[in-house]
């Protein structure tokens, strides 16, 4: 039941996606705009800051998380239907895991059209592991998302949601966010230090598994009343 | 819309034959929105909550729905407490709330089946088909649900919270945007619901068509219950009086 309950909500957001693409466009939209607005300000006769494209991928890719989340519990709010889910005997963990993986797919696409740009931009090999920058990408980007998640649904009927959320979620996911500038940073370096990308990875990791866990937890009792 | 019900039993959930809230209030911080009610509800009953704006009909609804906890006082599904809000206690309860809990982009169909799925509902395709065909919505299956008009949202609204066969129904404000058809064909289905076994609990302001369906009525003003009354009958006459004593 958990795991068709999850499929359930995700397969949901997804369809409801598809047919308005009103949070992807937006997303990456945003997205572009900013890492735009960084390249002309930073690069300098085609010279791109050291480690800045890896600081601007993570910015872009926080920012445009934060736009996702707002959208995707604003359109649950509008017709109260985040409470139809709330009211139904699926699991109320597997309706978060649902809807976090909804926006974690969301941010994914966002991300395949940034790499690109990013790396084009700002002459970053992304693409020389692209194994490796997945994987970071993968792990920063749920440990900022479980968080938001759970946040976003917390505050979806709260008046002054829209300023809350980043206020509330940016301090909490800044670990997330540093560790991924750092890991994706040293992916980007001539001679790159495995060991050290290594270990940005297992601090992603673990951030990934207290938060998820801590959201699993605590979903529940904090949507019930 | 048909009038056929289902009739709610142990497959749809947990089964109970008594709802009984026991001197339950809730506060919202320093705001007191229900004060010390108590009432009860068995099979084949359908009990209204009545009141103005504001006298905590909904929330009362929100906490027989298990969305909110009482802050003092206990509402008891048979044996069970609101305190064990499970899977299993969700199952046989379905709602239909103020706002019409329908996602807009999907079609009614899509919609339906979703809600049915994840209510556990054996077959929710076909579920869906004959919930639709219950509405009178066949021909508008496949259609969004943003381009149909209130009531017919209404009505697909009203078979999403009853998709599942609910042992309990929590319905706010049902006839509202229904036309004469409608809303005789509502009524007629109430009515099936509460002789297959249902507890149809409904919230509402209007009291021509509460007449005569209610088997039971409480009263709610300021959040306090005021009155309580079995077989409710001159039900506006009553409610004026009901609301206007201890005023001066």
């Amino acid at each position: 039941m958990f795991l068709r309950s999850v499929w359930l909500v995700l397969r949901k957001d997804l369809t409801v996606e598809v047919r308005s693409m009103e949070i992807a466009l937006t997303t990456v939209f945003f997205a572009v705009s900013a890492v735009m607005v960084f390249a002309f300000a930073l690069v300098r006769e085609g010279q791109a800051p050291e480690d800045g494209a890896a600081g601007i991928l993570w910015i872009a890719i926080a920012f445009a998380g934060t736009l996702a989340l707002g959208r995707t519990f604003e359109r649950e709010r509008q017709s109260e239907t985040l409470r139809a889910l709330l009211l139904a005997p699926a699991p109320r963990p597997a309706i978060y895991v649902g809807k976090l993986l909804g926006i974690l797919a969301l941010l994914s696409a966002a991300e395949a059209m940034l790499v690109p740009l990013v790396a084009f931009l700002f002459q970053a090999p992304f693409l020389a592991h692209p194994v490796w920058l997945a994987a970071i990408l993968v792990s920063g980007t749920a440990g900022f998302a479980a968080v938001g998640t759970l946040f976003a649904a917390m505050l979806v009927r709260v008046r002054s949601r829209d300023v809350l959320l980043p206020v509330l979620l940016y301090p909490i996911t800044v670990p997330v966010i540093i560790a991924g500038v750092r890991a994706t940073a040293a992916l980007l370096q001539p001679e790159v230090d495995f060991a050290i990308v290594r270990f940005w990875m297992a601090l992603l990791i673990a951030f990934d598994v207290v938060f998820v866990t801590l959201a699993l937890w605590t979903f529940e009792p904090l949507m019930t009343d | 819309m048909s009038v056929n019900a289902t009739v709610p039993g142990p497959s749809a959930g947990l089964d109970f034959d008594m709802l009984a809230v026991e001197d339950v209030s809730r506060h919202f911080g320093r705001r007191r929105a229900l004060s010390h009610i108590s009432f009860q509800a068995s099979r084949g009953t359908i009990l209204g909550l009545l009141g103005p704006n504001g006298a905590g009909k909904s929330t009362m609804l929100a906490l027989l729905g298990t969305l909110l906890r009482p802050t003092s006082g206990v509402i008891r599904y048979g044996a069970r407490a609101h305190a064990d809000s499970s899977p299993a206690l969700r199952a046989a309860i379905g709602v239909l709330g103020h706002d019409l809990f329908l996602y807009p982009e999907l079609t009614a169909l899509e919609n339906l089946a979703f809600f049915a799925a994840l209510c556990g509902v054996a077959e929710p395709g076909g579920a869906a088909t004959s919930a639709l065909e219950r509405a009178g919505l066949a021909d508008r299956a496949n259609d969004p649900v943003s381009s149909f008009s209130r009531g017919m949202r209404q009505r697909v609204a009203l078979e999403r919270a009853l998709i599942h066969v609910p042992r309990l129904a929590l319905l706010d404000e049902p006839f509202t945007g229904l036309d004469d058809a409608s809303t005789a064909a509502l009524v007629a289905r109430l009515r099936s619901l509460r002789d297959a076994g249902a507890i149809v609990i409904l919230a509402t302001h209007d009291l021509d068509l509460a007449e005569g369906l209610l088997d039971h009525a409480v009263f709610l003003r300021d959040g306090r219950m005021v009155e309580s009354l079995a077989r409710p009958e001159a039900l506006r006459a009553t409610y004026r009086t009901v609301m206007t004593r201890g005023r001066a």
